[in-house]
This record gives C-alpha cells, structure tokens and sequence, in this order.
C-alpha cells in the first residue's frame, strides 16, 4: 500500500486539507474507488474504509494481481464532515456538481479537478454515492445511460439490482457522468444508508466491490458469485408521493416484497396522533426506496417500488 | 391582488407558500411581465426592486397598460430563514428546474411556478450574487439566447451585459428553463447577498419602466435616459482567483477601472501579521465583480476584471 495525498490546500485558519490516495498494486491504472464526497457520507466512508482495510491484507498476502493499479480515496470532503456539514465548508458548494473540475477555478473546482485528474484513466471506476433525501436504497449499482455505459459488467458487483439512469442536466457535473465521457467504466454504489451506519448494508456493498475485482482478475479474493441482478430503468419504478404532510411512521423496511394493498406507512396528525393517511403498495413489488425521516412535507418521495 | 402560486402542506401546522401581486390587467391582447427574486434565500437585493416597483406603479396606476406580477420569494422558508438553498433539503433551488409534477415536493414546487411563469410576454429573474461577492448592475443571457434577449436586457439601466457560453448544468435554471419554452427570460445579478444596495435598486427599478414603457405598458413617469450597458462581446472577462488561503484587504471597489500591475488586494495572514501577496491586476480594465468577503481558500473568486478588445 502505498499513500499519497493527491490535492492538498492550506485553510486561513484550520489544519491543512489534504485528500490521500490510497494505491495498491502495480502496473496498469485498473480500478479508482472514491468513498465519501460530501460531508454527511459517513456509510460511504466506512464502506471505502472497509474496502482499504481488505485490500492492505489482500496485498500482504501477495493476493493482488500483477500488472493491476487499484486506488481508493475514502474521503474528499473532511473538512466539512468535521464540522457536520454537507457541502463544501466555505461556500456551501457540492464537489460531484464541478466535474471534471478546473485548476485555475474556485476551490471545489479545483478539488474536483485534482481527483478528476488522478482518477480518470483508470479502466473501471466506482462512486460510492448517496441521495439528496433522507432515505435508505436497497443496495444497488446505477448507471448512468451517457451512451458509454456497460451494463454488462454491473453484474460482476452481484449485488441484486442495476438501475440504468436517465442523466438530468444537472448530472453533467458528477463523477460518474464525467468517467464515462473520459471512457472510464463507471458505476455508483449506494450502500443503503448515509449519516449513519449499516453495518449490514455496508458490507454487502464492499463485498460486492472485492466480488467485483475478484471477477476481473484483480484480485485473488474467495467470495460466492452473489446475485445475478435485476437489469431495470426508470420505467420499472413505481413512485409513491404523500398526498399530507405529517408525522411520518415507517411500518416496512427496503428490500422487502410486497404485494398490493400491503401498509408501507402511516401519517400522523402531529398533534393529535389521528391517523392522517395510511400509505398501502398500489403494486406488488420489492421496496426499492424508503424515506425514513419522521417528519414528512406533502408531495414527499416516500417509496420507490420496483415494480414485478 | 395577491395570489397564491403554490401552497403545499409542511410537516408541522404550516404552508409552503409562494404569492405574487399581479397588478394590472392583461385584457385581450396585452402584455405581461413577470418579477421574480429571492429563489437563492441569501440574496435580498430584489426585495427593495419589488418594493419600490409596486410603489410607483401604485402612485399611478393608470399608466399601467398590461400586467405586471410580483413574485418576491421564490424560495421562501431558504429567505425566512437565511438560507441560499432550500432549507432541510440542503438544495439550491436553481439548479432543479423545470422540476416535475410528479416528483417530490421541491421538483413539484419548481414546475409549478415553471407553469405560472409560462407564457409571460418578459421574466426577469433578478439574483445578488452571493454572500461573498459585490457585483455591479448587469445582465447575464446564454448566448443560446442572446440575439432576443439583449435588446429589452439594454433597456435596463444596467452596466454591464454578460453574455455567456451555454453549460449543461445551467439548463437546470429557471432562466433557462423559460427560455427553452419560448418564456423570455434575462437574470439579473447587482450587489451582494444578504443586503440591499438602495441606489442599484432605483437604477433597475428605472430601467424596468423604461422597459414597460418601450413594451408599450407603461405610460407614467420614467427616467429620460437610461444608460448603456457595456456588451460582453466587445472584450473578455478575466478572473482572479485567490491562489492561496488567508485574508484579503481589498484596495479596489467594483464598477471601478484598474491598470495593469495595480493592486486589488492584500493577501494577508493575521497570525503574524505578514502579507503573504500583494493581488494585483493582470490586465488592464473595468472590475466589475470584487470580493467582500475577506476569507479566502485557495482558488476563491477575488475579482471580474472585463477588459476591452483594443
């Protein structure tokens, strides 16, 4: 293992920001790993961790491949994880909307630029990313459809889903998105959870990932094929959006089937407990996402079911 | 008349809500114009041109000949409660737009003001910057858009016209996804975040009746003359980024000519009470964006300098 800061800045009053490198191997730029890059991904910092920690053993026991590069970046933004934000801690901008980056722009530009740079290039690339509601997936890779994408080696990860998805404007500027024009193969894993940890989810997704470099010959790693995954697109997921707003109470968990008519939830007066409205799956399904705060607005995402 | 523009059902005994004041009246075959601010929660700056706009008309409202809807706050718990995004969400709302009807609440709430705009004869979108930076009064337009655009922008009164590349993550806007639809939409950005610069308010507030009135809307008092903005095209936008951290002391104010090698700031630490650089110019020009703000990290926007093909 060898370490390397690969972007470092010094802060008017702070400790230096420094973004290390994790490269394992030797030889060819085979696979980039890159954990956390906003600062409430503490499940995708645990999972990169994890992933760290296998890959030193896997090394000292001379299980890596010859002529295969591995990187990992576990973190990018400490600086805002430190002080429980999420964005960038100065201006509130987000690192994955500035890629690929630029050396001579504002500071999370050229944070983006500094890790666009070193990651690009490499064969294969993977994002442990997370979503902007709180909520849990079930574990899954997504892809993004640029016209560059393979979805073919997704199910290497064999984790049980692959979602293919429709890039939005505001995509453009994300890691993944900005891999696949650079003819990196690209994926993003979403581990379940973010601000807290899940043990359970997080080690499926960073088994998946040495399931992965096991399948491509990078590493030596025993491990069970997995699952052979459900390939789908937006089409296959069934949305379903709170018509009040309320206190909110989970009454299922994601991954779990249903069948329509199945109560997935409720919504709560939140000052007389009445019952406001009782959410039930309008389709048999496997619950994909599940918002999970207490507190729900009216025209909320509360359940993504994957359609049979 | 005030009118809610979306009402949405928050978690604890309260409204999601976004008015406007419509006044006037569209009739037949008139026109409408649209007012929109306050979609980054930070930036306060169209608060006093809704204000002081509503006044005059009021003053004499029979000079207005067309509809004129005011919407001051776009985002309204991100400016009740100091935020630039959309509280609880940690989202800037102008990068969500056209938004979805069947998405969740902030995607629904962007497509219906997206659908309560649509088809205004003019929108003008008007933002402060950030917390950080003091901007002169001027007109950003897409060049996707700019040969319809700039023409009504120079009836402004503003200083300056920016008319820039298309970027992919700006079709996410609410100016861009106006335009898109056939909405005539121009940005506005003058002063700063989080204050009101009364002077840049009266100068649009200004240019927006001389606007009216060359739409044919208005026929009550407005300024003789407006001035001419300065068109983008005639030159090129230069930026100084701060190239390392620390604290700057700024020597320049925006809207103010600079010559080559004069400074623009110092780059200094307060520790031990050095200067770690003098910032100064690389060109000669017109500094129309400065930075306020006085901490820096590396690469941090200090000044706009636009400088004048010869």
């Amino acid at each position: 293992m060898k370490l390397t800061n690969i972007f470092t800045m010094k802060s008017p009053f702070r400790d230096d920001f420094a973004i290390p490198g994790y490269y394992f191997g030797n030889g060819e730029k085979t696979i980039a790993i890159v954990g956390s890059m906003r600062g409430d991904e503490i499940q995708q910092l645990f999972v990169a961790s994890q992933v760290v920690k296998n890959l030193a053993r896997l090394e000292e026991a001379g299980m890596i491949s010859k002529d295969h590069g591995i990187l990992v970046i576990p973190s990018a933004n400490h600086y805002s994880m430190n002080i429980k934000k999420r964005f960038w801690a100065m201006d509130n901008t987000d690192i994955n909307r500035m890629f690929p980056g630029y050396d001579q722009g504002e500071t999370t530009q050229r944070v983006a630029s500094a890790i666009f740079e070193t990651v690009r290039g490499y064969e294969y690339g993977i994002h442990l990313a997370s979503y902007y509601l709180s909520g849990n997936f079930v574990p899954h890779v997504r892809i993004m459809n640029t016209g560059y994408q393979d979805a073919e080696d997704a199910q290497y990860f064999g984790l049980p889903y692959v979602y293919m998805y429709q890039p939005k404007p505001f995509d453009t500027g994300i890691l993944n998105y900005n891999w696949q024009i650079f003819e990196t193969k690209a994926f993003s894993l979403y581990s379940g959870s973010t601000e807290s940890i899940d043990k359970e989810m997080a080690k499926m997704t960073w088994l998946s990932i040495l399931r992965f470099m096991n399948s491509k010959g990078i590493i030596k790693y025993p491990c069970h094929g997995g699952f052979h995954p459900y390939v789908f697109d937006q089409s296959s997921l069934h949305t379903i959006v709170s018509k009040q707003a309320g206190l909110f109470y989970v009454l299922c968990k994601v991954g779990q089937q249903v069948k329509a008519g199945d109560i997935l939830a409720k919504i709560l007066d939140p000052y007389t407990g009445e019952t406001r409205a009782v959410i039930d799956s309008p389709i048999d399904g496997t619950i994909f996402f599940s918002y999970v705060h207490p507190l729900i607005h009216q025209h909320s995402r509360m359940f993504q079911i994957l359609k049979f | 008349m005030i009118k809610t523009v979306v009402s949405e059902d928050l978690a604890v005994d309260e409204q999601f809500l976004i008015c406007k004041n419509v006044v006037g009246s569209k009739g037949k075959d008139g026109k409408r114009v649209c007012i929109v601010t306050g979609i980054h929660g930070d930036e306060l700056e169209g608060q006093y041109v809704c204000y002081e706009l509503l006044r005059r008309i009021n003053l004499d409202p029979n000079s207005l000949k067309g509809q004129v809807e005011v919407y001051p706050a776009i985002n309204p718990l991100g400016v009740d409660s100091v935020t630039r995004g959309i509280p609880a969400f940690d989202l800037d709302l102008n990068r969500i737009f056209p938004g979805s009807p069947n998405g969740h609440m902030v995607e629904n709430v962007a497509h219906q003001v997206i659908e309560d705009l649509r088809g205004a004869d003019l929108v003008i979108d008007i933002h402060s910057s950030n917390i950080y930076l003091y901007e002169v009064p001027q007109a950003r337009i897409s060049n996707l858009y700019a040969d319809k655009l700039f023409p009504m922008a120079e009836m402004l009164n503003l200083d300056f016209i920016w008319i820039h590349e298309a970027a992919t993550v700006l079709e996410a806007t609410i100016a861009h996804s106006l335009n898109s639809i056939g909405t005539p939409t121009i940005v506005v950005e003058m002063g700063i975040g989080m204050k009101i610069t009364r002077e840049y308010g009266d100068r649009l507030v200004d240019g927006i009746l001389n606007l009216l009135s060359e739409m044919g809307m208005w026929n009550g008092a407005k300024v003789d003359e407006v001035n001419k903005p300065i068109d983008s095209r005639c030159g090129e936008v230069n930026f100084i980024n701060a190239s390392r951290s620390g604290v700057i002391i700024s020597a320049v104010k925006h809207g103010t000519r600079i010559k080559k090698g004069e400074t623009i700031c110092l780059l200094v630490n307060t520790l031990d009470g050095s200067v770690q650089e003098e910032v100064k110019s690389p060109v000669d020009g017109w500094v129309f964006t400065v930075r306020s703000y006085p901490i820096v990290y590396e690469g941090s926007l200090i000044a706009r300098i636009f400088t004048e093909k010869d």
